[in-house]
């Protein structure tokens, strides 16, 4: 059974979750994604990756805790057990070179553009990394970004980093300082769609990493449908890249939230549970 | 006829087996202690079962099996015909009249060893498999008196004996071989190929992209028809043979056909099943609450949502839910339904009764416990509230025309009959199409037009050296005991490959 190796709380809520996975270290490549279960009990979760160290066979994925399986990743420590560790799934992101190319997270999505962004790099192009946080406690992993990023961009509420822009603000910011050849997204799903709209006026190419339930995550359920130009997708084999300009939203939103009163319930009994 | 239907006769191999048991004394002994006339006038033993408003509240499951005597009195309904028709109409081929007739005699293990010599998961074909389509269907009594042998409930009975006496006894294993095989997908295929390698002696690893093993019979079946218990009991059987199982590897993702060559696997099969569900591309079918039945069945059986919120995974639990479809899956999936609390479960099927694909025992079971059943009837659309979550749905009446390419009637819409029922939960349970990864992910494997991967039916052989396939993957949809038939023509093509190399 695979075991942690790291568990780093980063930001309030926010966890990096570094996992002994040889076979998943050796294959996974960005926008990758891999299927967690905390324990026998839990739900099947797809976590996108946000490193991996061939070498040691290690694979690391950061996410925020909000429901019952995420918290209970939230509590394991090193050595811990995780019963289900699988992948690398999804398609991977098509990182060559565009010329200029914006890679923009917020939360979670921190974390998953940052294996975009060194790849983006690493293929010869000028990389912008903008990242969003409403204030400058939920920003980590900041050294990592400004080692990789020609420019780190930081979209901050509290004006600690400058301004006091929104997301669409700090991306037209950037699209009118340069020319931006391709823009990649990863993040919650209204900080995505933001992004998203913030470029279409402009044509440029924005990539999103969608982030539907998911419960199996290789192609066999249809959990993770979503639509895209009319038609559609099934998130865990044609994603979960794709045409920001193209997905449905509203579907996206509406989906995501199909569960809210459960999750609830799944919570409350677990508390119950766990801490009497 | 298609080539993969050809398969409907004995091997000459088979047929002298068959022959040779038949002329033991025993058999002559026991054919000669009861008149043929006095087997004849025996009714059919009834499967026992739990009342359906007692059943339809709870997963436990429905059939209780028969008693000894029962099974004795069932087995000697047999008549032990000089030209069984049974045999050929079983897809993996037990030498049914054999093993009814060691039950007569009270050998039940016995009875039980006989049936593992053909099928490795007989517990679970004894509860899902369509006999009255198959070997009960070519039942020579069935032809004569109307009413099959209840073969299917003997096998059940047989391996629920062998399992409560202990398990089956692991035979002894010939030297064990060197060669290594990959099996991809631990469903009825790829659990049916392991057990036949690892019996004739080869390292076995079976890769399985979920969390546990059983394909449809862990995700799909659900545990009212299929205790998860019994499924259980067959994959250790499997392991005490000596099959390695790992779980949470998707072959195509973790590593690839090619990486396990690498990794020195010789031969290969592939059972990677069914994959993305058929929607049927109406309006609204992206709302809240409508369900793929894969997904549906996937939360409920796979995930327990049945025990949610002990179990993290929630389901929804409609009050008047409405399944697409009259396949199995459709009937597991709306009984699901009812007994998670729906105040009315509702079948919507296109065609009509006698076209339903479903076993007749499910529909049965189905309409004891509640269900209704709207034939000729297909939806049209699904309207949402205003947080996007199902509320109602259009339907369409339908009339049947001309025969279709399958022979049935087509369904043909009748204009100006749409009306609207409210709904809150809707699974579409229309089929599938074979999953993409394995296909994706192989270079040179050559695929169907429908994402199927294409086999030599006479081995299961791909275009692809030593590398076999069969189940879903190849038919697209199937049953679990046609995909167990495949796995058997390629265990045995697999072992001839390793032996004999090549050209084997």
């Amino acid at each position: 059974m695979p075991r942690v190796v790291r568990r780093e709380r980063l930001a309030p809520n926010i966890h990096m979750l570094e996992v002994e996975a040889p076979e998943i270290a050796r294959k996974c490549l960005p926008g990758q994604f891999i299927i967690v279960m905390p324990d026998a009990r839990g739900e099947r979760i797809p976590l996108t990756i946000a490193d991996w160290d061939r070498e040691r066979g290690t694979v690391t994925s950061v996410f925020l805790a909000v429901g019952t399986s995420t918290r209970k990743l939230a509590l394991l420590n090193a050595g811990d057990a995780v019963p289900i560790f699988a992948g690398p799934l999804g398609r991977p992101s098509d990182t060559g070179l565009f010329g200029t190319v914006l890679c923009a997270g917020g939360c979670f999505g921190i974390a998953a553009i940052h294996p975009l962004a060194r790849a983006f790099k690493k293929s010869g192009n000028r990389v912008v990394v903008l990242v969003d946080v409403k204030a400058d406690y939920l920003f980590y992993w900041k050294d990592r970004l400004e080692a990789i990023a020609d420019d780190l961009v930081i979209s901050s509420r509290d004006g600690l980093y400058g301004g006091t822009d929104f997301v669409p603000g700090s991306v037209g910011a950037v699209l009118a300082r340069e020319k931006i050849d391709r823009v990649v997204a990863v993040g919650c799903t209204y900080f995505m769609s933001s992004v998203a709209e913030a470029t279409r006026p402009s044509g440029i190419r924005t990539l999103v990493s969608l982030n539907p339930i998911m419960v199996d995550g290789t192609g066999m359920c249809g959990a993770c449908r979503v639509t895209v130009d009319g038609r559609t997708k099934f998130a865990c084999v044609d994603g979960p890249d794709f045409d920001g300009h193209l997905v449905d939203w509203a579907e996206l939103y509406m989906r995501r939230k199909s569960y809210f009163d459960d999750e609830i319930r799944s919570l409350c009994a677990w508390e119950e549970e766990r801490f009497p | 006829m298609s080539e993969k239907d050809e398969k409907a006769t004995i091997s000459p191999a088979l047929a002298a087996e068959v022959l040779a048991e038949f002329e033991k004394d025993w058999r002559k002994e026991l054919r000669r202690s009861m008149p043929v006339k006095e087997r004849m006038k025996a009714g059919r033993r009834p499967m026992p079962q739990r009342a359906a408003g007692e059943r339809n509240k709870d997963f436990s499951e429905v059939n209780l099996g028969l008693t000894a005597e029962e099974a004795v009195a069932e087995a000697r309904r047999c008549l032990d015909c000089a030209k069984p028709g049974c045999i050929a109409g079983c897809p993996v081929r037990i030498d049914i009249p054999s093993f009814i007739k060691l039950v007569e005699k009270g050998e039940f293990q016995a009875a039980a060893a006989k049936v593992r010599e053909a099928n490795s998961l007989p517990a679970v074909c004894g509860r899902v498999c369509p006999q009255e389509t198959q070997c009960e269907e070519s039942c020579n009594l069935r032809k004569a008196s109307g009413v099959a042998v209840g073969i299917g409930n003997l096998e059940r009975f047989v391996s629920d004996y062998e399992r409560r006496a202990g398990g089956a006894a692991v035979p002894r294993l010939p030297p064990s071989s060197v060669h290594k095989v990959a099996v991809v997908g631990a469903g009825p295929a790829g659990l049916t190929v392991a057990g036949e390698l690892a019996r004739l002696g080869h390292k076995v690893t079976i890769f399985e992209a979920l969390h546990d093993a059983g394909g449809v019979l862990v995700y799909g079946i659900p545990e009212f028809r299929l205790p998860k218990s019994i499924l259980v009991a067959e994959v250790e059987y499997l392991e005490r043979l000596g099959v390695e199982l790992r779980l949470n590897f998707i072959v195509g993702k973790t590593a690839t056909i090619d990486d396990l060559r690498a990794e020195g696997y010789e031969v290969f099969f592939i059972g990677s099943g069914a994959g993305l569900p058929n929607f049927m591309k109406i309006p609204g079918e992206n709302l809240v609450g409508v369900y793929s039945a894969n997904e549906y069945l996937t939360r409920v059986n796979l995930m327990r949502a049945y025990d949610f919120p002990r179990y993290d995974t929630p389901v929804f639990t409609g009050r008047r839910a409405a399944v697409i479809g009259g396949g199995n899956v459709a009937m597991d999936s709306v009984r699901s339904a009812k007994r998670l609390g729906a105040e009315r479960a509702v079948i919507i099927y296109r065609r009509s009764r006698t076209e339903m694909p479903a076993r007749v025992e499910e529909v049965h079971h189905a309409e004891e416990e509640g269900i209704e059943f709207h034939f000729l009837t297909v939806p049209t659309r699904y309207i949402g509230d205003e947080h996007g979550r199902v509320r109602a749905m259009e339907c369409l009446r339908m009339e049947l025309g001309e025969p279709d390419a399958s022979g049935r009637r087509r369904p043909v819409p009748v204009a100006g009959s749409e009306f609207i029922t409210e709904v809150d939960l809707v699974v579409v349970a229309i089929g599938q199409s074979p999953n993409p990864l394995i296909p994706e992910t192989t270079p040179g494997l050559s695929v169907g037009k429908w994402g199927t991967i294409d086999v030599d039916w006479a081995t299961m052989a791909t275009s692809l050296p030593d590398v076999y396939a069969g189940g879903d993957i190849v038919r697209g949809g199937a049953t679990v005991i046609l995909a167990m038939g495949d796995a058997r023509t390629a265990a045995a093509a697999m072992d001839r490959r390793l032996k004999n190399g090549p050209a084997g």
